[in-house]
């Protein structure tokens, strides 16, 4: 909706370029000119699109879907913060009425080994998937559940497990990272599941599994400076990551003892 | 012009899906894996169809366009699925979901596949827990439930409001699961081109690979189309901006039937536009309805501030005009008094093209903080897209596209009018006839998922002999040649028009012409000026950049060329069906008060048009519809 409070501004993009994961990049200054303070900051970025374009350009390449916060697809750093300046808030959540005239923006990729530069703002983060795909799931074919109610949950964990589920894995997490760790992301996997019934079978493997391919993939150990938490969108909380190493010890602890028992017998 | 067959089992409505279950052919599972299947697509209908035929022990190959099959477009879906559990003891049942739903979709879906929508509805949410899918509960630990979208039970589940978020992560990590097996697959990056067909059956399907440019032949006994709807030709939509009609459309090229293309569901509260520069439109909950009153002032050109304008000088109208509905008036109703509103002059805003939703009066009724419980993440959203503060002033709304009803014509096995190629989700046309309830789509992509395509597809496997193909059959290779060549023939244009304004402008045709009110001049209008646009793209398209490479403007330039195909064809269906009925108004068709005017003596059928060569008009099949179960009556809400 067109505020009425709504302003034009004209700002000064710094924006990463880069041809390709091998290729060398650099910072390329695009006016950004006649831009509403309603627009969303992608849509800042589709009209300056727009203008390289006519102006026989290649245009800035940035991930992006659902626009809405949500898909996890878009995201880079605006003056050097993972998302911008809002807290809690995506890039194609984050509304220009928060720059002012003038002002100068400098737009980089995510920066970490696990996440190859694809082009400009792009990056690949299939690493994340595969955390994912080595354990991050309930093992349940389908047709062969029972009744939903069968199963109460305590509604306060059932909430904390929700409040963990909700990260969107766009990586933000690893970016803002010094060591580019994923422990945020794979602490809400681990969270969400260990936290529910379904999830007890498999707790253990679990996150052995999940930790060995955060490591296979490259990810930084954590140093426990939170900078991960403070830039997530989704607000997922530190106490994840504590949960996280107490069940890695706790597995890790649990499998010397049937390992030993094992050799044993 | 001829009558096409639903496949429809025999017997009573209760038990055709259990006889079909008994009588269908098995595919013994040590076979299975000597299978091949394609599914294109990673929303809810596609990651639950790979995750569980892989699971039974076919080769699955998912073809997923975004960079992780997390990210896409069910993940969206906010307000819930239903289900009927009957779990709040309010009278549900699955008979009465098979009955809102044939009334809902305003009596144009077959009633066999609503049936056993409604049917495998509970197995669903029985899935999703075992999954770990976080639903929301009561302090008894057991499901909570919401009465949803005009529905007068309680039987919509959800997470907060992120349950298409929750539903497709459970989905998504089932197939995960299955990747890592190595059941499953899993190509990123892709984006299907082209269908390929055999002797009369889908053998496979031609793809770009996004990251290199590479055009990629994919073989299969089977292909499974979950490519969702196409709502994205009207350019402003609450879809996600990879969503496109290009896999459909290019499926339809071959050979397979697209249905009821003019039902399309606009849904009356989204934020609305604020500019040139918008990109996409934002949904706010239909649940946003249940304590939120919609007005507008009874006077026109009243300028003053919401809050300055006293009660006597309000008109809630959903309340006056539907009064045992009131705001909770389905979909299609109530975006169209929103549109009466603003075309009478008395819409707000600076714009003066939206209405109020507010939530003063649910705010001194039961307080801030049980207003911020229910909708909080609501409100935040609206806050940070806005600038406005929805518990100080109220929010202002507007209807935008949202779902397509229409889409690829299936019968009873999903399948289309191409032997083979079965359709899932909101790609097919099946099941929610002219306009679809709230939270029936996230039901409906995980039935036909996990529950209703691991049948029917191992009924055609095992009923059918299919030779062997590699990729260098000569139709892989013509049809690699042919989207080569399309490609090429886009980069090579270097016109003056970005593919943007092509699809604002399409955009503009559709929404004006075949969006909410339709009638003939219009869409005569509409079906002259869309040929010239068309022609216009393909002489003055600029493409940037090379193909050889991640080139986001030719993606699109490809998507926005079936568009320009597609808006056609949904003007000309909206033009032969003269009636109303749902989401399609025909303003030549309606009662004395303004409601959609159903005529079922001559429009009771699913309208499936058949690809004829380019610039040639369409073909028009029909599928008689016939209501046994749910007696044919005036849908009311009064
Ligand atoms: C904002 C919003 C809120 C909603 N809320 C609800 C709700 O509360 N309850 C409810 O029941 N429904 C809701 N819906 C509707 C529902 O989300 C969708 O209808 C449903 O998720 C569609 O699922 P699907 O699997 O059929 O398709 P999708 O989830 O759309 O998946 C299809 C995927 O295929 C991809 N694709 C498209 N073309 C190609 C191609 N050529 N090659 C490869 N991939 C391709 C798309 O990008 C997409 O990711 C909502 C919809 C929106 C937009
Ligand atoms: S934990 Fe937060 S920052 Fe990290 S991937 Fe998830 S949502 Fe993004
Ligand atoms: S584009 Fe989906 S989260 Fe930003």
């Amino acid at each position: 909706m067109a505020s009425t409070k709504a302003k034009i501004l004209n700002l000064v993009l710094k924006v990463w370029r880069q041809s390709g994961p091998k290729s060398e990049g650099k910072f390329v200054e695009y006016p950004a000119k006649g831009i509403s303070t309603d627009a969303s900051f992608l849509e800042m970025l589709d009209a300056v699109n727009e203008h390289i374009i006519a102006d026989g350009g290649d245009p800035i390449v940035f991930d992006h879907d659902c626009r809405e916060g949500i898909c996890g697809s878009c995201g880079f750093m605006i003056d050097g913060q993972a998302h911008g300046p809002l807290r809690s808030t995506t890039v194609c959540q984050l509304h220009m009425r928060h720059f002012n005239d003038g002002d100068k923006i400098v737009l980089e990729p995510w920066r970490a080994q696990s996440f190859p530069i694809i082009k400009d703002l792009m990056v690949d983060r299939t690493a994340l998937d595969r955390v994912v795909s080595s354990g991050g799931y309930v093992s349940v074919n389908t047709g062969c559940a029972q009744d939903g109610n069968s199963i109460p949950i305590r509604k306060r964990d059932a909430d904390e497990a929700f409040e963990a589920a909700t990260c969107i894995g766009c990586g933000a997490c690893v970016a803002s990272c010094k060591n580019a760790s994923a422990m945020l992301f794979t602490g809400a996997k681990v969270s969400h599941l260990a936290l529910l019934p379904q999830g007890q079978i498999e707790r253990e493997e679990r996150v052995l599994n999940m930790v060995a391919q955060m490591d296979k993939e490259g990810f930084g150990a954590c140093s426990n400076t939170g900078a991960c938490s403070a830039s997530c969108p989704k607000d997922i909380d530190l106490t994840t990551i504590a949960r996280l190493n107490r069940e890695f010890v706790k597995a890790t602890v649990n499998k010397h003892n049937t390992d030993q028992k094992l050799g044993d017998g | 012009m001829s009558t096409l067959d639903g496949k429809i089992p025999a017997g009573n409505i209760e038990e055709k899906w259990t006889q079909y279950k008994f009588d269908m052919k098995l595919v013994n599972p040590a076979n299975r894996r000597k299978y091949n299947v394609i599914v294109v697509g990673t929303g809810l209908a596609g990651a639950s169809a790979a995750a569980s035929l892989g699971e039974m022990g076919y080769n699955v190959k998912a073809i997923c366009i975004h960079e992780s099959p997390r990210r896409a477009h069910s993940v969206a879906a906010q307000g819930g699925i239903n289900a009927a559990k009957n779990y709040q003891n309010d009278g549900d049942s699955v008979q009465r979901l098979f009955y809102d739903t044939v009334k809902g979709g305003d009596f144009r879906a077959r009633e066999a596949n609503v049936h056993r929508l409604a049917e495998v509805s509970v197995n669903i949410i029985d899935q999703c827990v075992a999954q770990g899918v976080p639903f929301a509960r009561d302090y008894s630990g057991l499901l909570a439930n919401r009465s949803f979208g005009g529905a007068q039970v309680s039987r919509t589940f959800y997470a907060r409001g992120q349950t298409g978020q929750q539903l497709l992560i459970g989905a998504y990590s089932a197939m995960m699961r299955q990747v890592e097996a190595k059941q499953v697959e899993l190509l990123y990056r892709r984006e299907m081109l082209d269908l390929v067909v055999i002797d009369g059956k889908a053998r496979g399907i031609i793809c770009r690979n996004l990251l290199t440019g590479e055009i990629e032949s994919h073989v299969a006994d089977a292909v499974i189309l979950a490519t969702g709807g196409y709502s994205n030709v009207f350019y402003l939509s609450t879809n996600a901006m990879a969503c496109a009609v290009t896999a459909a459309w290019r499926a339809h090229r071959r050979g397979a039937f697209f249905a009821n293309p003019c039902y399309t569901q606009i849904h009356p509260t989204c934020i609305p536009v604020h500019g040139d520069n918008q990109s996409k439109l934002t949904l706010m909950s239909e649940s946003l309805r249940n304590d939120g009153r919609v007005w507008v002032p009874k006077n026109k050109g009243d300028a003053r501030l919401p809050h300055q304008i006293p009660e006597e000088d309000r008109d809630y109208y959903l309340e006056r005009i539907y009064p045992s509905f009131g705001n909770l008036a389905p979909r299609d109703v109530s975006s169209r008094q929103a549109k009466y509103r603003v075309d009478e002059g008395r819409g707000v805003g600076s714009t003066g093209v939206a209405v109020y939703l507010d939530f003063r009066d649910a705010i001194h009724r039961l307080g801030e903080s049980a207003i911020s419980a229910r909708y909080g993440n609501l409100f935040q959203m609206y806050d940070k897209i806005t600038g406005d503060n929805p518990y100080k002033t109220p929010m202002m709304i507007y209807p935008a596209p949202h779902y397509t009803m229409g889409g690829l014509w299936v019968d009873y096995n999903l399948m289309s009018t191409i032997p083979g190629l079965f359709v899932a989700g909101e790609a097919n046309f099946s099941d929610h006839g002219a306009n679809r309830l709230g939270a029936s789509a996230l039901m409906q992509g995980l039935a036909d998922g996990y529950f209703i395509l691991p049948y029917t597809i191992g009924n055609y496997l095992a009923s059918m002999k299919l030779d062997k193909v590699a990729s260098t059959h000569e139709a892989f290779k013509e049809s690699a040649q042919g989207i080569q060549q399309e490609v090429n023939k886009l980069m090579s244009i270097k016109g003056n028009r970005t593919v943007e304004s092509f699809h604002k402008e399409l955009g503009r045709l559709t929404w004006e012409y075949c969006g909410m009110g339709r009638n003939e001049a219009g869409l005569k209008k509409a079906l002259t000026e869309i040929p010239k646009l068309r022609e216009e793209f393909w002489n003055n398209v600029k493409v940037p950049g090379e193909s050889n490479y991640i080139n986001p403007e030719l993606e699109k330039a490809c998507r926005v060329a079936d568009f320009l195909e597609q808006g056609e064809l949904m003007c000309e269906d909206a033009l032969h069906r003269k009636e109303s009925c749902g989401g399609h108004f025909r303003e030549e068709s309606q009662t004395s008060e303004g409601e959609a005017q159903r005529d079922d003596t001559n429009f009771c059928y699913v309208a499936a048009w058949e690809w004829q060569d380019k610039n040639k008009k369409q073909v028009l099949h029909k599928e008689e519809l016939h209501f046994d179960n749910v007696k044919l009556a005036t849908r009311s809400y009064k």
